[in-house]
Order: C-alpha cells, then structure tokens, then sequence
C-alpha cells in the first residue's frame, strides 16, 4: 500500500498533549473525508494510545511521544504512537480487557480494547526499557468518493 | 471543560460539558466528589449531553463515582450521551451496573 499523505508530530509527554493529539489527527483526516463515526473512532483510538504512554510509558519519567498519521490508498489510515519510556514486560497480559497497573488513578484497563474494537488492526511492540509502539489502522467508507 | 451541578430534594443532575479524558478526568472526580460527599444525593444523574469526547477514562470517572455514590447510600445513573460515546460506554459493559438513559 503507497502513501498518500504523512504528518509527524512530536510532543513531551504532558497529559494535557492529549487532546492535542486528537486535534492533529482531526484535522489531518479532513482530506480523507470521513464519517463522524469514523473520525470518532480514530479521535478515541489515538486518545487512548497517547494516554497510554503519558500514563505508563513515562510513570516515572517524561520523554516525548511521537505520533505519526498517515493516509494510504484505499482509503486506508495508519496511525502509529511511539515512546521511548519503560516499556511493557508482558504484552499479552496488557492487552487484556480490565486489567490495569493503576487502579488507583481509576484506569479502566480498557484503552486497548478501546483500540482493538475502534480500529481494524492494532499491534503492539514493546519490551522493558524499550519503549512502546503502537500501529493501528482503519480502512474509512467509501463516502465521499 | 464545564460542571454544572443542580439539586433539589435529594435528587441531583450534573450537567457536563466538553471533552472527557485522562487529563482532564482528574478535575472533574475531584469535584463531583466534593458534591457527593458533601450533599449525599439519594440519586445523581450525570448529563452526557453537553461531552462532546470520551475515551476509556470516562469509564473509570463513572465507575468510580458510582462506588462512591453506593457507599454514601445513593445512585448513579448516566443521561442523554451521544451515540459514538455511547459505544465507549457499552465496550465496557458500564451499562451492566450504571443505568444509561
């Protein structure tokens, strides 16, 4: 699949940079047209990666968080989140619906099944001291074609 | 981000407005625990219809309260959300222990 489009955005990891992410995916999806659904499901999934890396990538620490979104042929968007904190031991286990490693901030444990039942792909690679990526895609309808 | 809080008779509704996500999950808990305790409500309704986003963190801001809310003898329930932060909602499987209407 070729790429149509590309935008890179770096930013510390401040919880308010969550929000800000979501407005840098809005508005480079406008090109693409999508539903409101759609925009809303990738708005939500982009949320829930970058929060992810706020919250435990950088516990500890801060560190920057790259997001990159691009726009492929058929429609398709590719999203992936990135950050060089402390990484996940056990991935499998992350990504399993409730289970959270601070209930006390009251987290759901739900941000990747968020991403698995928003997005059409997910993937994560991550090891300790590694740091996390997340690649995500979505094909959009083809409204307004 | 805007709370708007009304109470009548042991029956409250806190009308909110803007986005709801980690960040500013955090000011929204603090004060809507301030109420809780404060004016224990028999019933406390949460209007959705003003949020305009809600990732996962909206999940654990309403669970939270409704504990809360359960320990202090009262309930929660969620009103008017909107479709797509309705299906945040319904992935969780909130709507098993919190009312949405």
């Amino acid at each position: 699949m070729e790429i149509l489009n590309e935008i890179r955005f770096r930013m510390p990891s401040l919880s308010v940079n969550e929000s800000a992410a979501r407005a840098v995916v809005s508005s480079f999806l406008i090109q693409a047209d999508p539903t409101v659904e759609e925009l809303s499901d990738i708005r939500t999934a982009v949320s829930e990666a970058v929060t992810n890396a706020v919250v435990h990538g950088y516990r500890h620490t801060k560190g920057d968080i790259e997001l990159i979104v691009r726009l492929l042929t058929e429609r398709v968007v590719y999203i992936r989140v990135r950050d060089k904190g402390c990484g996940i031991a056990d991935v499998e286990q992350a990504m399993e619906p409730l289970f959270t490693t601070a209930p006390e901030e009251e987290r759901s444990g739900l941000g990747f099944s968020v991403m698995q039942s928003f997005m059409d792909k997910l993937s994560v690679r991550s090891a300790p001291g590694k740091g996390t990526t997340v690649t995500m895609r979505k094909r959009l309808s083809a409204h307004g074609e | 981000m805007k709370i708007d809080i009304k109470n009548e008779n042991g029956t409250a509704i806190a009308k909110l407005s803007g986005e709801i996500d980690h960040h500013n999950a955090k000011e929204l808990r603090a004060e809507l625990d301030r109420f809780i305790v404060t004016a224990q409500p028999q019933e406390l309704a949460i209007d959705f219809g003003g949020i305009t986003f809600m990732d996962s963190s909206g999940i654990g801001l309403i669970m939270g309260r409704s504990k809360l809310l359960k320990e202090c003898g009262g309930r929660l329930e969620v009103i008017n959300p909107q479709p797509y932060i309705k299906r945040v909602m319904k992935l969780s499987g909130i709507d098993r222990v919190v009312k949405i209407r």
